[in-house]
């Protein structure tokens, strides 16, 4: 089924991210991703994640389309002028793409280029309203696009955790006001503060999708609490997470992700797993999860 | 020297909105040479806004605005006159606002662009910076530039990679947009955040050929 056709029924969506590998040889991720098949509604496909240098979500988009998976372009500002994105926006619906999912992106300095020019001639709001304004057949500057314009549903991120909350939601709502259907979100660790976000932008009536990422060790766990912005992962998660030896870790890490993925299921629309690599285990989640 | 123009004076209105009392506030340094601060610019002004419906609360000139200690020193004689006022409209270049704007508690308006930074550099003493984009934003961020004090330079909010307040890109340097927030939070004004603001026009940091035309332009290009 489309994404746009499950928003539309009122499906639980269920997407994952796919990170294109850094070198050419890419049927590995691709095959990894074939259990998925009928339980994962759609694949993003990253845009140079962390700002690393590797194959781009373009061509990776395609492969996935090529065997009839769906998949989500993502576009991030870091690295494309106007000319570029809404070039790519056309070059994306040409190949049959349907869903984009417009984010900043991380600075150019987090990655492995930080010599790199930032570029950022657009945010992601001003990305969207590009994307919505090539689907009215107009680029940017206003000239008319030839024939037929492209189509996509269009969806962009938040994140539930940032602190202040505030401008977070003000941002949201404008991206709602330029085109965003659906929104992805940071990983989410605590319930209730999800829950309490949630009630925030339940007026806003769009579907949400709760992010959610495996915690492969208890310093992982650390690490994203002292540098990730907008993440907080309770110290009884990471106790439980070490209580166990090291052989049953991912026994135990898929336990935790299923059992948030049970207690979020009924406060969104659907949920959004980053797997970091473990692409082989999010099928036993959502079996664990009962989705 | 760092070169301004006078924003549209539309523009200007339009961003006072229903603020009825102005103070009005001019530089006498470069801005008076590009005649968009210094006594004329400020007369100028006062009867333009006058014309308009707006009562000028006081209109003060200081030698240079970008200097937040004379700032401070000459806006201390005026603390009634600011009391009174529903805002500040800065005629200077885009440090100056962002110094003013660091040093009051009011709301600032820019009511010029900043289009060169020149040959020569007017005071420059602490962390405003100004890109001159040739379209101030000002306005819009609490007199807080979100091109130089942003990493990525956003314009329509944060990019959510802020942690404990602090850019994702140097976790030493406060994240621009935190700033920009809790700046408007306090003046009352967070509703602004909420207007859509399109993509900026790069062609307008390119000095215009009026410019290079000018006196003020050759004394920094000696032949």
């Amino acid at each position: 089924m489309k994404l746009a056709e499950c928003f539309k029924q009122g499906k639980f969506v269920i997407t994952c991210e796919v990170g294109p590998p850094k070198g050419i040889e890419i049927d590995k991720l691709i095959d990894e991703l074939e259990p998925l098949r009928g339980k994962v509604d759609a694949f993003n496909v990253t845009d140079l994640q962390s700002s690393v240098m590797r194959v781009g979500s373009l061509a990776t988009c395609r492969l996935l389309k090529d065997r009839d998976l769906e998949p989500i372009m993502q576009m991030t500002c870091r690295d494309r002028n106007r000319l570029g994105l809404q070039s790519d926006v056309l070059s994306a619906a040409v190949l049959g793409i349907e869903n984009l999912l417009c984010l900043t992106g991380d600075h150019p300095k987090l990655g492995d280029h930080p010599q790199a020019m930032p570029v950022f001639d657009l945010d992601s709001v001003q990305l969207l309203s590009a994307v919505k304004s090539l689907m009215n057949g107009k680029d940017m500057a206003g000239n008319d696009l030839e024939g037929r314009p492209p189509q996509f549903t269009l969806g962009a991120v938040v994140n539930p955790g940032a602190d202040p909350l505030e401008p977070q939601i003000m941002k949201m709502e404008k991206k709602i006001e330029v085109g965003a259907e659906f929104f992805q979100t940071q990983a989410v660790y605590e319930v209730d503060k999800f829950s309490d976000f949630m009630g925030k932008v339940k007026r806003l009536n769009v579907p949400v999708m709760a992010g959610i990422v495996f915690l492969k060790s208890p310093a992982m766990a650390k690490f994203m609490n002292a540098s990730v912005a907008g993440i907080h992962v309770p110290d009884d998660i990471i106790n439980e997470l070490a209580s166990v030896p090291k052989e049953q870790r991912v026994k135990k890490s898929l336990e935790i992700s299923a059992r948030l993925i049970k207690q979020l299921k009924d406060l969104c629309q659907g949920i959004h797993i980053m797997s970091l690599g473990w692409e082989r285990h999010i099928a036993a989640v959502l079996e664990m999860a009962r989705l | 020297m760092l070169y301004t123009e006078n924003k549209p004076i539309d523009e200007i209105l339009q961003s006072l909105g229903k603020e009825k009392n102005i103070f009005l506030l001019g530089c006498n340094g470069c801005a008076e040479v590009c005649q968009t601060g210094g006594e004329e610019a400020l007369s100028a002004m006062k009867a333009e806004l006058e014309k308009a419906g707006k009562k000028i609360t006081s209109t003060c000139l200081v030698d240079f605005l970008c200097n937040k200690m004379l700032v401070t020193t000459r806006l201390s004689r005026q603390r009634d006159k600011l009391q009174q006022s529903d805002s500040i409209l800065v005629l200077t270049c885009g440090i100056g606002v962002q110094a003013v704007s660091k040093v009051v508690d009011k709301v600032v308006h820019p009511a010029a662009n900043t289009v060169s930074l020149g040959g020569l550099q007017g005071l420059w003493p602490s962390d405003e910076r100004c890109q001159a984009c040739g379209d101030c934003a000002l306005d819009y961020t609490g007199g807080i530039c979100p091109i130089t004090f942003c990493a990525k330079s956003l314009l329509n909010g944060p990019c959510g990679g802020a942690k404990n307040g602090k850019c994702e890109v140097d976790n030493e340097k406060d994240c621009g947009w935190q700033l920009i927030y809790e700046r408007l939070q306090k003046v009352g004004r967070c509703d602004i955040l909420k207007k859509v603001r399109t993509a900026r026009d790069h062609g307008k940091m390119l000095p215009s050929s009026e410019l290079r035309k000018t006196s003020f332009y050759d004394i920094e290009n000696p032949a």
